[in-house]
């Protein structure tokens, strides 16, 4: 399970998150939405423990992450798995280097188990004989199956999505959607995904949290997220600006 | 009033850099120590560094030597000192131009290029990425660059010092008429060895400077295209006034403790 506690963020003079609390149970599948700079991707990392909160507390399982060391942290991620929103695939290695990243630094695993691992995580992702190929030579949607194979080739039991959809084609986003959803349903994962793809958050999200002012603002199942009557949440939903969206 | 705040903060924040350098480095090393480094990658930076360096490192020795012996013997020739040319030519070679000027070539190459790489990593997430993946970016990018830039550099300043020396050799004999005989008897009478064990040491030291320096200004890289042009050229600059400056203080501990 995940609890977030009323964590507070802020980078210099700006603050990012003032008070965010969340809890998600083990297994959901929960979305956060909310407009661009409002600090999804920075709450994402707070998760796994890749930013550190100014005050407040994230617990996984019942484990605090807040004052662990970064060689501590490091055993904590064993539970998860993190699809980053470019990827962010080593570009010095090849795709079956990317993926079997963990493994290799493990040891644990001899050449052909970890060459059937590999082959098995891009086959649940709908990749085939990319092995050899550089992320260059790969296109932005197959860059995200990678980065997907890479996050579940060692099963964990948490999986982060930053903005999974973003810069991709209709056509892509919604197989990349039905890869999320069977990937939570097949490995039993808690899965979480920052978007602001509506479609996606409809689909995916049995719980969605709506990002607004540093602070969750409303959440809720996909249903009552999106067809609340609140201004706020429906103007976001429905994506329609006003006045002062104008102006900026 | 605002110049000396501006000063203060200057001053802030490089002791806020110099702290953070001395823990990634304490970091780094204690990688080192407990075989946490990734011995694959230390392979690959040894190659990069050693190897793709060569010619950069020959064309500097071989022409500072030349250049060296040339200069020396014009001044030389006028107080009939022309033996000794090859001489200094060997001493200055090994405890000074070899070190600093390989290691500035190396700050320019290998320095600029792990502050590009580890920078572009930063701003691409490829870091958080690698941290979500169990494992530290000090064991697996920064330690290995570290231990390969120490074991390559000496190597490099030894190549440089013998190329230069061979190089002053060929241009005083072969174009200044310098007689070959006691021109190389001198230069074994006053290089000492201790010369040249300063001299190794010494790059030993830069190497970890430069690495140090350049791993971290790529770890610290800001946002963007800009903050990895910024973090290269930090890194060149820096590296290369910690080296020279760094020298200077090791020649003057070098003469105090070794040469009494």
């Amino acid at each position: 399970m995940i609890e977030v506690s009323n964590i507070y963020k802020a980078f210099a003079e700006q603050s990012i998150l003032e008070g965010v609390s969340l809890t998600i149970e083990s297994g959901q599948s929960a979305v956060i939405i909310g407009r661009s700079g409002e600090g999804k991707s920075v709450l994402l990392k707070h998760l796994v423990g890749l930013l550190t909160p100014d005050s407040g507390h994230v617990r996984i399982d019942g484990q605090d992450l807040t004052g662990l060391g970064e060689r501590a942290l490091i055993e904590v991620r064993r539970k998860f798995g993190m699809v980053f929103q470019q990827a962010a695939l080593f570009d010095s290695l090849s795709v079956e280097e990317n993926v079997n990243f963990v493994l290799r630094r493990e040891g644990r695993h001899t050449s052909a188990q970890m060459a059937r691992l590999v082959t098995e995580a891009l086959e649940m992702v709908e990749l085939r004989g990319v092995e050899k190929k550089r992320p260059a030579e790969l296109s932005g949607g197959m860059r995200k199956r990678v980065g997907l194979a890479r996050a579940i080739i060692y099963r964990p039991e948490i999986v982060l999505y930053d903005e999974p959809t973003t810069g991709l084609d209709p056509v892509v986003s919604d197989s990349i959607d039905k890869l999320i959803l069977r990937i939570n349903e097949r490995l039993g994962v808690t899965t979480v995904v920052v978007t602001h793809d509506m479609r996606s958050a409809r689909r995916i999200g049995q719980k969605v949290f709506f990002l607004n002012g540093g602070r969750i603002y409303a959440d809720g199942s996909a249903d009552d997220i999106f067809e609340s009557n609140d201004p706020l949440v429906h103007r976001f939903v429905r994506g329609i600006s006003d006045e002062k969206d104008l102006a900026l | 009033m605002a110049l000396t705040r501006e000063l203060k903060d200057k001053l802030k924040a490089c002791l806020f850099d110099l702290g953070r350098l001395t823990l990634m480095a304490g970091e780094a090393i204690g990688a080192l120590f407990r075989g946490r480094a990734g011995w694959g990658e230390f392979i690959n930076q040894l190659y990069v560094i050693g190897v793709k360096s060569q010619s950069v490192v020959l064309i500097t020795g071989a022409f500072t030597g030349m250049v060296l012996c040339a200069q020396t013997f014009f001044q030389f020739h006028k107080v009939k000192l022309d033996s000794a040319t090859l001489a200094v030519v060997s001493v200055s070679m090994c405890g000074e131009l070899g070190p600093v000027l390989t290691a500035l070539m190396v700050a320019g190459r290998v320095g600029a290029s792990m502050a590009a790489e580890l920078g572009t990593m930063k701003v691409t997430e490829q870091i958080d990425a690698m941290r979500t993946l169990r494992t530290h970016p000090i064991d697996y990018l920064v330690a290995p660059r570290v231990a390969a830039t120490l074991v390559a550099l000496p190597l490099l300043t030894a190549e440089s010092i013998g190329v230069g020396i061979a190089s002053g050799f060929a241009v005083g004999v072969g174009l200044l008429n310098l007689d070959a005989a006691y021109s190389w008897l001198f230069v074994i009478q006053y290089t000492d060895p201790l010369d040249v064990y300063i001299g190794l040491t010494k790059a030993a030291v830069f190497g970890g400077i430069i690495a140090f320096i350049g791993c971290y200004r790529g770890l610290e890289c800001g946002q963007g295209a800009e903050g990895v042009g910024r973090a290269t050229t930090d890194t060149v600059v820096i590296a290369s006034i910690t080296v020279l400056i760094t020298n200077f203080f090791l020649t003057l501990i070098a003469s105090r403790f070794l040469f009494g």
